[in-house]
């Protein structure tokens, strides 16, 4: 599609309507995960490893099922065996095989009839653990000497003679790297490191299942994606997918972490066990910090060369991420390519390692990979900026990428926004505010890629000339009106006459997750496609009657219309009235597109902080934030809004507070969130917001996703505030006022 | 263990139940009463999800015992908007004010309590009273824009109404 398809001029597409789902998010109606329940339904409740590293020499649960109501217990001896790859990673998370593999590692679950018993249940049963060595830090677990945790995990990539904790290797480039370094005026080499943060989602993970003893069962679940549960699922129990049908909740957040299981399979095990007996299960938070998808931990070094006008010439960074106990997911695949995204730089190099270690199977955290890398990145780009006296958005503009350019993971960019970020942020009255005393400014940019992904939506048309959608993407934080305003536009009626519903697996074919900021692209585009399908036989009801060509025929405002004075006289038919003739007229009216969706559009923004600091404390306080990001086109701005003050709102909290706590004893010394804090409200200011639209040609509306990218500025420049304000430089997240205070205290010498 | 008969208000309406005595008030209005708009992110008293009034203090339904609401007025998210939407509740959907809303009810239970006390705060008395309710999708501009927006209307009605 050509950039002048994209329509412009629009009724609907970039109104501020309410959302749909509004009225039950207001009153508690809305069903979450943990809200749903059945008749003679069980609670179960999981026993979890105390050790991060153990082998699990015997688990005795005679007294738990000795007690009253007690119905079913599941350890790893009631899954199937034989299982390889992924899905022997996610049933070894599910249920600890041979080895505990980290604090909070699931060991065994029971179902009782109630909660509180359930848990009481959970205390009996006996678990007897062998304590092993054990390694919970990125660069411990690479050092010589550092417990070979799972041996035999390396994968083809991984070069001789690196530690046997190294699961994968991943190198590229481009350019004369040396020769780069050589022409520049100054070369400067750091180390940067950020500490594992948690989604933070305030729903924790619930499900209820229920199978019978033939192996069919159904689950109601909070995710991202049913699909996913129902295919990681149905592999872990070893049963077909399509005799599982998973029914998603609305959804209390998930930023990526709810894009897979980690739980959910052991209610359709206790189930069968219970004699089909349906069984809810219901994280505790602690049980969510332990065990469920924190993102990885990362130690980065980065070495750039830069002239005097801040032409940068070369860089080179060598990344080592590790995301828990199971290989495959540590975002180094994504890491390294978001590294330079936002530059075009003549030489680069890019080196990255996964490690694993005893932690938590990491997860999907918005934008995964793309804020270590852009604090590495980013901060020294700073650093050398405040070196040589440039401004910080001048050297972006000189070095960004603009529309054409070859990215720096090989593919050339088409029309991309960044640039326009870069001017927008120069020209915004925040970035001519003149600072205090302890005060700083920080910019960085940010990128990623977008996904299109699996995709499948229907749609109806009612017999009153409404239209039913049915998307396969729970609607996270309004894509149920954005998608609707983009089919009201394309069908032409109001927005009120249009119902989005997310429907379950048995509905549709198979959706991705809403995750890679994809559900208004890619559930958006299928329903417009739909709604064209829908419009084209709409036209051929109305040529029917009027006897004319369906050629003949245009569609526009709600209604059929003769295309022209030539395709004879006739009123236009509206969409009620062909709505409601159908059944004579050939039957019900539908649209359906499935596609694993493409024309995705890059994602990139431009971040302003300013910050003051407490010389006396190290406390850092926001005073005034800006975010500015292409969004391709905004569908419903408040929601596109709302996307880019929560990306920064978490990317400050990496930046300053938030961090997974590691004990010498490799347990988890902050699992509850008076400990692991992420920001209140009284922690930030109001977040300004700037969307620019450079409409991407890929999407019937110009849609880029505009999900993930705001927290992956944030890191970078608060530290770059930070350091403007006091002249110390934190290379290692958080930025905690200890830390702070004492970068300023070496300062001071 | 015996269990403790319990009689109590849940927004105007009389309700007994059985409570065990560990059982928390977020528990028994959860799974006794089906009064599931009160929602559970932590049961530590950080999150502020579970927020309810009780005799009109507010208060986390996690940190209290069912037993302890005996013969006491308990006010929900249920109880909140009467024949039409709180100003709160329409505030917060018009200014896009929640995203998964998971911590919509805490907040909402939590904001009316303040505006019942305070009618007119400034948006840092609005931050720190909302400091207890744990909101990680909004980065909550959108939710002080809609409590003071709301604050405004009722400040009008009240005028209105003197």
């Amino acid at each position: 599609m050509a950039r002048d398809d994209v329509k412009t001029g629009y009724k609907y597409v970039g109104t501020r309507p309410n959302r749909p789902d509004g009225l039950d998010k207001v009153t508690g109606r809305a069903r979450y995960g943990a809200d749903f329940s059945l008749p003679g339904m069980l609670h179960a409740a999981v026993v979890r490893s105390p050790h991060a590293h153990a082998r699990i020499v015997k688990i005795d649960a005679s007294k738990a099922l000795a007690l009253d109501g007690v119905k079913a217990v599941v350890t790893r001896a009631d899954l199937p065996t034989g299982l390889t790859g992924e899905d022997l990673n996610l049933q070894d998370n599910t249920l600890a095989g041979e080895k505990a593999l980290y604090d909070g590692h699931s060991v065994a679950a029971v179902a009782a009839t109630s909660q509180l018993l359930a848990q009481d249940a959970a205390r009996l049963i006996e678990v007897t653990y062998e304590v092993l060595p054990h390694v919970t830090d990125v660069d411990a677990a690479m050092a010589p000497g550092a417990p070979v945790i799972r041996p035999g995990v390396a994968d083809y990539s991984v070069p001789e003679g690196m530690h046997g904790n190294v699961a994968r290797y991943m190198e590229f480039g481009h350019g004369d790297v040396e020769a780069g370094f050589a022409a520049a005026d100054i070369v400067r080499e750091h180390t940067y490191k950020t500490e594992a943060t948690h989604q933070g989602y305030i729903e924790p993970h619930a499900a209820v299942g229920q199978m019978g003893e033939d192996g069919r069962g159904e689950m109601w679940v909070c995710t991202q994606g049913h699909w996913y549960i129902r295919r990681m699922s149905a592999a872990v129990l070893g049963i077909e997918a399509a005799n599982l049908r998973v029914t998603p909740s609305e959804i209390g957040g998930g930023f990526g972490g709810k894009t897979t299981i980690f739980m959910e399979p052991l209610t359709l095990a206790l189930s069968k066990k219970a004699g089909g007996r349906p069984v809810k299960l219901v994280m505790s938070r602690s049980e969510v910090l332990r065990a469920t998808g924190p993102t990885a931990s990362a130690s980065m070094d980065v070495k750039l060369g830069m002239k005097k006008d801040g032409t940068i010439t070369a860089g080179q960074v060598y990344f080592r991420m590790q995301g828990g106990a199971f290989p495959g997911m540590s975002p180094i695949g994504e890491a390294l390519p978001c590294a330079f995204a936002c530059y075009d730089i003549a030489a680069l190099k890019h080196e990255a390692v996964e490690v694993i270690a005893n932690r938590p199977k990491a997860a999907a955290y918005r934008a995964p990979g793309s804020p270590m890398a852009a604090f590495a990145v980013e901060s020294l780009v700073d650093e050398m900026c405040r070196e040589l006296g440039l401004d910080p958005i001048e050297v972006r503009l000189k070095n960004g990428a603009k529309n054409g350019s070859k990215s720096s993971y090989g593919p050339v960019y088409n029309v991309i926004g960044l640039q326009e970020t870069l001017e927008a942020a120069k020209a915004h009255p925040n970035y001519a505010i003149p600072l205090g005393k302890n005060q700083g400014r920080g910019v960085a940019s940010g990128f990623w890629f977008n996904h299109g992904g699996e995709t499948s939506v229907s749609l109806a048309i009612g017999e009153d000339g409404t239209a039913t959608v049915m998307i396969g993407t729970p609607d996270i934080g309004g894509s149920r009106a954005s998608i609707g305003l983009m089919v009201a536009e394309t069908l032409g009626i109001p927005y009120e006459d249009v119902r989005v519903n997310v429907v379950e697996t048995g509905a549709l074919g198979v959706n991705e997750p809403t995750h890679g900021s994809r559900a208004t692209f890619a559930s958006g585009k299928a329903a417009v496609l739909a709604a064209g399908q829908a419009i084209k036989e709409m036209c051929k009801r109305a040529a029917a009657e009027w006897e004319i060509d369906a050629e003949a025929v245009e569609w526009k405002d709600g209604a059929a219309h003769p295309a022209g004075p030539n395709a004879g006289k006739f009123p236009p038919m509206t969409i009620g009235e062909i709505g409601s003739k159908m059944g004579g007229s050939g039957g019900p009216i539908s649209g359906h597109h499935e596609v694993t969706a493409e024309g995705v559009g890059a994602s990139f923004g431009t971040h302003v902080v300013d910050v003051e600091v407490d010389p006396e404390t190290g406390r850092t306080t926001i005073l005034r934030y800006l975010v500015v990001q292409d969004a391709g086109t905004a569908i419903h701005p408040a929601y596109v809004e709302g996307q880019y003050q929560g990306g920064a709102a978490q990317g400050i909290g990496w930046a300053l507070n938030e961090e997974y706590v590691y004990g010498a004893d490799g347990r988890l010394q902050n699992p509850v969130f008076l400990d692991y804090r992420i920001p209140v409200a009284s922690d930030l200011p109001m977040i300004d917001t700037v969307i620019v639209e450079v409409p991407n040609p890929g999407h019937p509306y110009g849609v880029r996703g505009v999900g993930e990218t705001g927290i992956t500025p944030p890191l970078p420049a608060v530290a770059s505030a930070i350091a403007g304000a006091t002249g110390a430089r934190i290379r290692s997240l958080p930025c905690s006022p200890p830390k702070v205070l004492a970068a300023i205290k070496a300062l001071k010498g | 263990m015996s269990k403790i008969h319990v009689t109590t208000t849940v927004n105007g309406d009389p309700v007994e139940f059985l409570a065990d005595p560990r059982e928390t008030l977020l528990d028994a209005l959860r799974n006794q009463l089906d009064l599931t708009g009160t929602k559970e992110g932590c049961g530590t008293g950080d999150c502020g999800a579970c927020s309810v009034t009780v005799d009109g203090t507010l208060v986390c339904s996690c940190l209290m015992l069912a037993a302890e609401a005996n013969g006491k007025r308990v006010e929900t998210i249920e109880g909140m908007a009467k024949e039409a939407l709180h100003p709160l509740q329409r505030k917060f959907i018009e200014h896009a004010a929640l995203q998964c809303g998971f911590c919509t009810p805490g907040i909402l239970v939590a904001a009316k309590a303040l505006l019942e006390r305070n009618p007119d705060p400034t948006d840092t008395e609005v931050r720190y009273w909302l400091a207890g309710n744990l909101c990680r999708c909004t980065g909550y501009d959108k939710i002080i824009r809609a409590v003071q927006d709301a604050a405004a209307e009722m400040r009008q009605e009240h005028r209105g109404a003197a």
